[in-house]
């Protein structure tokens, strides 16, 4: 064996090859098979996509690097599972370019946040956290809500990640614009194409509640209250919820 | 090839190599790094055989072990809930006078509201659940939708403008935002508010143009009196209780601009039993905080 | 520095550099209604700034051949210098969010980049990047031309590895400010600065090889292993975990090609491999020469260094999925990542091992020269996060870790420890060397750098320690009735004393980092002395004529 590598350690080109294929073997077997073994990601039949607001309040919260105080991934642990609610499953995450489940929680989880609080509850901790949540250290972001929302380049965002294979229709890439600003605006002609384009249990609401503008405020906090909401799989799983908590 | 020397000071041979001067013993590998290696080697290869761990195409070794993180999990979980039985299965059996009589129950009900409080309910009405601005303080004795075990059982279950079906709901309309009534008669209307708790603070005149005023438009919410009304949501304006501030401004914005408070419904998130111990745990908090 | 290329070169150079400006217009003018507009901005500024710097010089003398006869230091210079300006940026921002955390009010602004969120990539990118990517540069470039004997095969292509480098390092961290990112950790630079950094890469790593081919030693050294796996591994997971499709070219907004779980996966195949190749491999090649130089052994083990080498090469690229521990990742792949955690173990200490018998026989000189300390110390924290970093991969112990303070930790023993500490001890070795000075300036400022260094980790990391296993503790209690006994918030405020400690401890460390650059500073503002080898030190020139560059 040393002998052998003796006469390798003569050959540059033949070191790196041997690099190469010694460090590829790993990420190879690990990789791969998450891509050919169908039980990695659960059927969820009914699993809807973000509407274009909520996916320009994904982005926010990417933007924002809420994902380095918060984890969006419930572990198959029971203390996890009584505080927080039922474990995370891979589905819930499939249409995440990228998955955002965090490696820190400097904050609680929020996979299952969504419809947790009230968006007024929602608007007010994000404004000033401290003001609701006296003992916190998360940061404040007032200025979401005097930020109003980009949203003529939705519909490119959309078509990005259709191509990418999330079952965006070409009618949903096309209204994006027009449907991000009809969520926020319930009263508006452009809210009616909301339901019908992404579901019934879409919500419609002023989420800032200031239904003239479409803040980034509106944005985060639609996705906020969607967040486990995508598909309810997770609650039909065979894992037993606590019973106090 | 350079020439192979022995290091004085540990005796073993070079590997004749150097490189600006740095140059390498031959020492032999000691043996509890073979050891060692090994050992981890063998580790490894057993938990292989046991658990899940190679891929094959379109499925994977299952290990001897059947073991399943899933299942462990939902073992734990039932594990835990067996541990705490002989008590939740009273709490969910018993009624709230019965609970409240019996002190180890109740202890159980303390220990489990302040994790359970604390994760779902403090973030609106504060750790120790004396609220704050828009959110009501559960441990005084006012309460807007009953404070009896049952009717506060029944608002977490349903929420207060939620969206569960038997939502409570209440709505404090929007006077002046929605131009209902003009701006003059809101001051006044304020003022008499204001003046109900603080008696003898506003100007007498606007007093009594408010007095009209809320004859007119608030009593049937509020009730003539401006005592509540029960089923409305409605709150008593006469005490000293504010879920929005007692201050003239602050009432008049409430006028202004209405209010309605969200409460979510707790029905999905959280178990009847854990309702129940909510319930218990929040009327208790009122109880030894007075 | 541009006086020592030839003139060719500093044509070719000048020609890159209004390149890298146009790119830098175009992104400007196509993306002005995108974030990508300001990144324009700053690759346009890059530009011009190179094309000045290269037209002052553009018509100076073409260099002598003489210069060809000893090895081409002034970019290592350059790399060094660069590595303590991060190194101060990087960690001032830790700092400062490590007192956000103590007190979160001390945000100062109601403004989008003063918060944690924001300022927190800055911290780990202009460290790890910056100053952990800078100080590896520079001394690969400074070894492997001592280990081949052979000067650096041209005078351009380093200087465009490190340029090219710290910009891609200005973009991200502007970026981040500005608010693009990726928010894949340690991958946060957007779609086009990936672009870039391949691009970077590769040319370094035809670099490497360049010199590696003119070598007049037969044998290539252990060092230089690393370094190879560094380059070719890093530039392997960079190219994958970033694949990445563009909103539009002009956007700076793109989108992971991965999503859900596989994402996750390749994320942490990345990032534990970034801990790998960039942090651990890189920095063992650092250890391998500059321990032994200054301690004046050989190396003890031929052989050890044969099995940690390839020992660590294989294991670590199965292990990223221990950072996914019960989580949605299937189990199979868990058991993988935890069972190769653990016989990673192995190989690490056998490189940690090997550096520490290496100073058998030179221990009186540990005692006596903090630079040598440096290094000494940076082997037993190797040796310590590693060994931590295996028990945190065992899925029991991960339940309670995962998430928690220890893992900050884990990270902060490793990085302020090892990697820190052995870039300090090269730099201060490094340093008198290539300004040919006899010594540092002040090596009682060294010595109080090692002492505010050694404080420092010790305070951050205990700190951190107690406050994640609290952390992990109060998670998961269970009260007498059988319910869990802490809320979240609960486990907040058990986290301030802590918080306190760890942002002190980092200050501590920052002031010792201030020092070393103090002290540099000064060495290099002294004037030369006469070129003669510090007493007991192996002399720097070499013992046969270099082989000659371009
Ligand atoms: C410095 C770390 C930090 C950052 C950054 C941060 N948070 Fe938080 N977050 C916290 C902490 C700590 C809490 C718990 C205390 C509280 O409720 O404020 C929290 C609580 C929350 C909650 C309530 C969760 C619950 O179940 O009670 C939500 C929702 C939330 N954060 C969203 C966000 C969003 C959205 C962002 C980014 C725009 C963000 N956070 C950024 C630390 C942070
Ligand atoms: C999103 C914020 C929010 C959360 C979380 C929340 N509440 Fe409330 N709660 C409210 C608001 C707002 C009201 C008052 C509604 C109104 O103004 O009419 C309220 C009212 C109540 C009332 C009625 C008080 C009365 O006077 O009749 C009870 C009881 C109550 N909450 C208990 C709880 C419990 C128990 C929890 C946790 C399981 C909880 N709340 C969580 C916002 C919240
Ligand atoms: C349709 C029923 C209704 C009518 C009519 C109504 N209110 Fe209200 N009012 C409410 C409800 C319900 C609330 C509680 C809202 C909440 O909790 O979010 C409320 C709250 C208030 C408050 C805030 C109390 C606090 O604790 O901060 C004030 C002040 C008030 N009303 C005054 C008036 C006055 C003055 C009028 C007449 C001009 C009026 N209300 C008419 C239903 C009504
Ligand atoms: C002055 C000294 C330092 C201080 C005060 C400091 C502080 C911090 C803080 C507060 C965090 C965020 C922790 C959290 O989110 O809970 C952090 C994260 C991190 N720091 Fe440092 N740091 C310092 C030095 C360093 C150095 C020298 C390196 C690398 C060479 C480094 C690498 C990292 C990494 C990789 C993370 C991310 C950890 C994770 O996500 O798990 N830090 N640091
Ligand atoms: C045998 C070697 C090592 C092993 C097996 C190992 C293992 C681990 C584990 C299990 C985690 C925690 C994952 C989690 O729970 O999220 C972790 C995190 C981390 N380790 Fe190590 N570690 C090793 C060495 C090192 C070294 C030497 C360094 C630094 C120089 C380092 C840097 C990090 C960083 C930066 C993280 C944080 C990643 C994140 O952002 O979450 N590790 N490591
Ligand atoms: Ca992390
Ligand atoms: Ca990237
Ligand atoms: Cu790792």
């Amino acid at each position: 064996m040393f002998n052998s590598h003796y006469q390798l350690e003569r050959y540059s080109i033949g070191l790196a090859v041997a690099i190469i294929v010694v460090a590829s073997i790993g990420g190879l077997v690990e990789i791969g098979p998450l891509f050919t073994i169908q039980q990695t990601v659960e059927a969820a039949p009914g699993m809807r996509v973000y509407t274009p607001l909520e996916l320009a309040g994904r982005n926010i919260y990417m933007r924002e690097g809420c994902y380095a105080c918060h984890s969006q991934m419930i572990r198959t642990l029971s203390d996890e599972v009584e505080r927080y609610g039922p474990y995370s499953l891979a589905v819930e995450s499939q249409y995440d370019h990228p998955m955002l489940w965090g490696s820190k929680r400097t904050g609680p989880d929020l996979a299952r946040v969504g419809d947790k609080y009230s968006d007024q509850w929602q608007v007010a901790h994000l404004t000033d956290p401290r003001a609701v949540v006296p003992e916190s250290i998360m940061p404040g972001y007032a200025f979401l809500e005097r930020t109003s929302l980009r949203t003529d380049d939705l519909p490119s965002n959309l078509a990005a990640l259709k191509a990418l294979g999330v079952p965006y229709s070409d009618e949903m890439v096309h209204n994006a614009t027009t449907d991000a600003y009809g969520q926020s605006a319930p009263d508006s002609t452009e809210a009616q194409g909301v339901k019908a384009r992404y579901g019934d249990a879409t919500a419609v609401r002023s989420f800032d509640g200031n239904a003239g503008v479409v803040t980034e405020m509106d944005a985060l906090v639609a996705y906020l209250q969607v967040l486990g909401k995508l598909t309810d799989v997770a609650h039909a799983e065979p894992q037993l919820q606590g019973d106090a908590q | 090839m350079g020439v192979i020397e022995r290091d004085p000071h540990t005796g073993h041979g070079t590997t004749g190599h150097e490189w600006n001067g740095i140059k390498e013993l031959n020492t032999r590998v000691p043996w509890p790094i073979w050891m060692f290696l090994t050992l981890a080697v063998a580790f490894a290869l057993v938990w292989w055989v046991l658990m899940p761990a190679f891929p094959l195409g379109t499925t994977y070794t299952r290990g001897l072990l059947g073991a399943d993180v899933k299942q462990d999990v939902a073992n734990g979980l039932q594990l835990a809930a067996d541990n705490r039985a002989d008590w939740t299965r009273k709490i969910a059996g018993e009624d709230f006078a019965t609970i409240q009589a019996d002190p180890a129950l109740m202890r159980d009900v303390r220990e489990t509201g302040h994790a359970l409080f604390g994760d779902n309910c403090a973030a609106c009405h504060g750790v120790t659940a004396t609220g704050g601005p828009g959110y009501p303080n559960l441990t005084d004795s006012r309460w807007l939708w009953g404070g009896s075990p049952d009717e506060v059982f029944e608002t977490i279950r349903v929420g207060i403008n939620s969206d569960h079906p038997d939502t409570h709901f209440s709505q404090m309309p929007a006077w002046g935002r929605d131009a209902m009534i003009d701006r003059d008669s809101i001051r006044a209307v304020a003022t008499y508010v204001h003046d109900l708790s603080h008696p003898g603070t506003g100007a007498t005149d606007l007093v009594a143009t408010g007095r009209q005023v809320f004859a007119d438009n608030c009593a049937a919410c509020h009730g003539e009196d401006a005592r509540g009304a029960p089923g409305t949501g409605a709150p008593d304006l006469t005490d000293a209780f504010w879920l929005y501030g007692g201050d003239e401004a602050s009432i008049y914005t409430s006028i202004y601009n209405g209010r309605q408070g969200h409460m979510p419904t707790w029905e999905a998130r959280l178990s009847a039993t854990d309702r129940k111990i909510l319930a218990l745990y929040v009327l208790d908090l009122g109880r030894s905080g007075q | 520095m541009v006086s020592t290329m030839t003139v060719g070169e500093r044509q070719m150079a000048l020609g890159l550099c209004v390149l890298v400006a146009l790119c830098g217009l175009f992104m400007a003018v196509a993306g002005r209604n995108d974030l990508m507009g300001p990144q324009g901005v700053v690759v346009l500024l890059a530009g011009i700034l190179g094309a000045i710097v290269v037209l002052r010089r553009l018509d100076a003398p073409e260099p002598g051949p003489e210069r060809l006869a000893s090895y081409y230091d002034e970019p290592i210079k350059f790399g060094i210098v660069a590595a303590m300006v991060w190194a101060i940026i990087g960690m001032l921002v830790g700092d400062w969010v490590a007192w956000l955390l103590a007190f979160p009010r001390l945000t100062f602004a109601d403004v989008p980049w003063a918060s944690f969120g924001r300022l927190r990539p800055i911290h780990t990118t202009g460290i790890i990047f910056g100053f952990g990517g800078n100080a590896l540069i520079a001394t690969s470039m400074h070894v492997m031309q001592r280990t081949s004997r052979a000067r650096l095969p041209d005078q351009l292509s380093p200087w465009f590895v490190l340029a090219g480098y710290n910009l891609f390092c200005v973009l991200a961290v502007s970026g981040y400010l500005i608010g693009v990112t990726q928010s894949k950790e340690y991958a946060e630079p957007e779609w086009y600065a990936d672009i870039w950094l391949v691009i970077v890469w590769v040319t370094y790593f035809i670099l490497y090889l360049r010199t590696l081919a003119r070598r007049r030693e037969p044998h290539i050294y252990v060092a230089n292993w690393y370094f190879l796996a560094f380059i070719l591994v890093v530039a392997m997971l960079h190219i994958v975990n970033n694949l990445a499709l563009p909103v539009s070219l002009s956007s700076a907004k793109s989108y992971s090609l991965f999503s859900g779980v596989q994402d996750a996966m390749v994320q942490w195949w990345y990032g534990h491999n970034a801990v790998a190749f960039f942090l651990t491999a890189g920095f063992l090649g650092m250890l391998y020469y500059y321990l032994p130089k200054r301690a004046g052994r050989p190396i003890y083990s031929y052989r050890m260094s044969i099995i940690g080498f390839w020992g660590i090469t294989f294991f670590y690229v199965w292990v990223g999925s221990h950072h996914l521990h019960y989580t949605a990742l299937p189990q199979w792949v868990q058991t993988l990542g935890m069972t190769f955690s653990v016989m990673l173990l192995v190989p690490s200490w056998i490189a940690a091992a090997n550096a520490l018998l290496t100073l058998n026989g030179a221990w009186h000189k540990v005692r006596d020269d903090a630079t040598l300390r440096f290094m000494m110390v940076a082997a037993v924290f190797y040796g310590l996060s590693t060994f931590e970093g295996s028990f945190l991969a065992i899925q029991p112990v991960n339940a309670l870790s995962h998430y928690t303070d220890w893992t900050i930790a884990h990270v902060h023993a490793g990085t302020l420890g090892w990697n820190a500490m052995i870039i300090f001890g090269a730099i201060y070795y490094l340093v008198p060397q290539l300004w040919k000075r006899p010594s540092m300036y002040s090596p009682r400022l060294v010595e109080v750098h090692f002492w505010f260094a050694i404080a420092g980790t010790v305070i951050y990391v205990f700190a951190m320690w107690n406050s994640g296993i609290t952390q992990g503790l109060m998670w998961r209690t269970y009260n007498d009735s059988g319910t869990l006994a802490y809320s979240f918030v609960d486990s907040l405020l058990a986290m301030h004393p802590y918080y306190i400690a760890r942002a002190f401890g980092g200050l501590l460390f920052l002031i010792g980092t201030a020092v070393g650059c103090y002290n540099i500073w000064m060495t290099t503002r002294t004037a030369p002395a006469a070129r003669i080898a510090p007493a007991g030190q192996v002399p720097d020139m070499p013992s046969a004529p270099v082989v000659a560059g371009e």
